[in-house]
């Protein structure tokens, strides 16, 4: 081995199986422990905001889920475009297993901001820069598996979804910027790489710790969600048909 | 290489020549969508002057994106596609030039239409230069884009309605920045910036859109 590691021992659905099935629980430890943390903080921790009240702590749910709706779908992008260079069929497997969450966290982003924007804008929802990107963001990823859905042939699927997902990728800066670009009524980003974010040390604990645990229940369900697509489509290998004769 | 291109562009505008009812349906689809909205909506003068830059450019992009399938599906239907892959000039070039032939055929029409509607909504004529120049930098723009769909989907089940989910989300920016221009406009802020953004989409989505179609042709067809 020469010391080594071959990373390309885990690009096969096959050794690659059995290592998602081991990280996944310990990923959905952690998810469970963050997510606990998170909300005790959220809830218990963090002051009361001066201006909006109690109301504001949505932001926990808010902002992470905005966060992971983005990484997700460039993630997703990610594996797609690795697996139309390298012809790679596992990492096609990854992005249409992300596809999924990413829509659940997109819808989780809009469904809590129009929640949080009753109390405070007095209404549901606005044709706001944001929550119109957000939303098509939403469609791109409808988008992505419904077409992968129409496809019966695997590989074509994989193929085309991931054209799909790149010319995608377009979206997700957009909805980045949405509120430095134009001025509408979504606040600007409370925290960024590069000045101090502006709110209260507790506060940014607990939404990055949020983000932690949304982040690794992510892994954690798209690892589960690679094994069933895995298995479903190496059925006809030897190993899913001894796998399946031992599970028996 | 030009021969090739102009030998395509000729090829389509010939075919839809001879079967001109292709074309005709989707500027009738065009027309009756507009008129349905004064029905729906109310004739009131005040409120079809606001809405008619955005019944006008939704019902364009619906007609343009009607008219996608027949981009490819016919070549793929006889075989012409094939050949067309195999041949030596890049695909990349005669898509863009299928492109340039389907939007000649279905998207001028509708830029050339758009100023007859919009005397239905009252709209008043000085903005009449700014639609119709926001539709002509918009429309191959929606054409472009929709070629990408047009590709992917081709030979798909369920093909017209999944076309238009993939398609429609990546139509929003032309929509809103094509849609915007008129009211720019109107709120006295001057067009030219959004007529500036709609052809700096048209020159990305001319560089880049017929090599991203052309790969996906070759995913579809393989």
């Amino acid at each position: 081995m020469k010391g080594n590691i071959n990373w390309f021992k885990y690009s096969s659905p096959q050794t690659f199986y059995p290592l998602a099935g081991t990280l996944a629980p310990w990923f959905g430890a952690l998810a469970a422990v963050f997510g606990a943390a998170g909300l005790y903080i959220g809830f218990f921790v963090a002051p009361t905001d001066y201006q909006q009240g109690e109301a504001y702590r949505i932001i926990f749910i808010h902002v992470p889920a905005a966060w992971m709706s983005m990484f997700l779908y460039l993630v997703m992008a990610f594996w797609a475009g690795a697996g139309l260079m390298f012809n790679t069929r596992l990492s096609g497997m990854m992005a249409s297993a992300l596809a999924p969450t990413g829509a659940l966290f997109t819808f989780i982003a809009l469904w809590t901001g129009s929640l949080w924007g009753k109390p405070m804008w007095g209404t549901y929802w606005v044709w706001d820069a944001r929550l119109t990107s957000e939303l098509i963001l939403l469609f791109l990823y409808f988008g992505f598996m419904a077409l992968q859905a129409a496809i019966d042939d695997a590989r074509r699927a994989d193929r085309a979804g991931a054209v799909l997902a790149l010319v995608g990728v377009v979206n997700v800066p957009v909805i980045y910027f949405s509120v430095q670009w134009w001025n509408t009524l979504h606040q600007g980003a409370s925290v960024s790489l590069t000045k101090a974010p502006t709110m209260a040390a507790t506060m940014f604990a607990g939404m990055i710790v949020m983000a932690f645990g949304f982040w690794f229940y992510s892994i954690a369900v798209t690892l589960l969600r690679v094994r069933c697509i895995v298995l479903e489509r190496e059925r006809n290998s030897e190993w899913v048909t001894e796998y399946a004769r031992d599970f028996r | 290489m030009l021969a090739v291109l102009r030998c395509v562009i000729r090829r389509d505008l010939l075919l839809a020549a001879r079967r001109r009812s292709d074309v005709l349906t989707v500027l009738l689809f065009f027309v009756i969508v507009v008129s349905l909205f004064p029905l729906g909506a109310g004739p009131e003068p005040a409120l079809l002057r606001t809405i008619a830059p955005g019944v006008i450019w939704v019902a364009a992009l619906l007609a343009s994106m009607l008219a996608l399938n027949r981009l490819f599906a016919q070549d793929h239907a006889d075989g012409t596609l094939e050949q067309m892959l195999l041949s030596a000039t890049p695909l990349g070039l005669i898509v863009a030039a299928k492109v340039l032939a389907h939007w000649l055929v279905s998207g001028l029409p509708l830029v050339l239409m758009a100023p007859v509607l919009a005397l239905q909504f009252d709209l008043p004529l000085p903005y009449f230069g700014v639609l119709v120049l926001s539709l002509a930098l918009g429309t191959p723009v929606l054409s472009l884009i929709g070629a990408i769909g047009a590709a992917l989907t081709l030979g798909v089940r369920g093909g017209g309605a999944l076309l238009a989910l993939l398609v429609l989300p990546l139509y929003v920016p032309v929509l809103i920045i094509g849609a915007g221009a008129v009211e720019a406009m109107a709120s006295g802020l001057g067009a030219q910036a959004y007529l500036l953004l709609l052809a700096a989409f048209l020159v990305v989505a001319a560089a880049f859109a017929p090599w991203v179609a052309a790969v996906a042709l070759r995913i579809s067809v393989e």
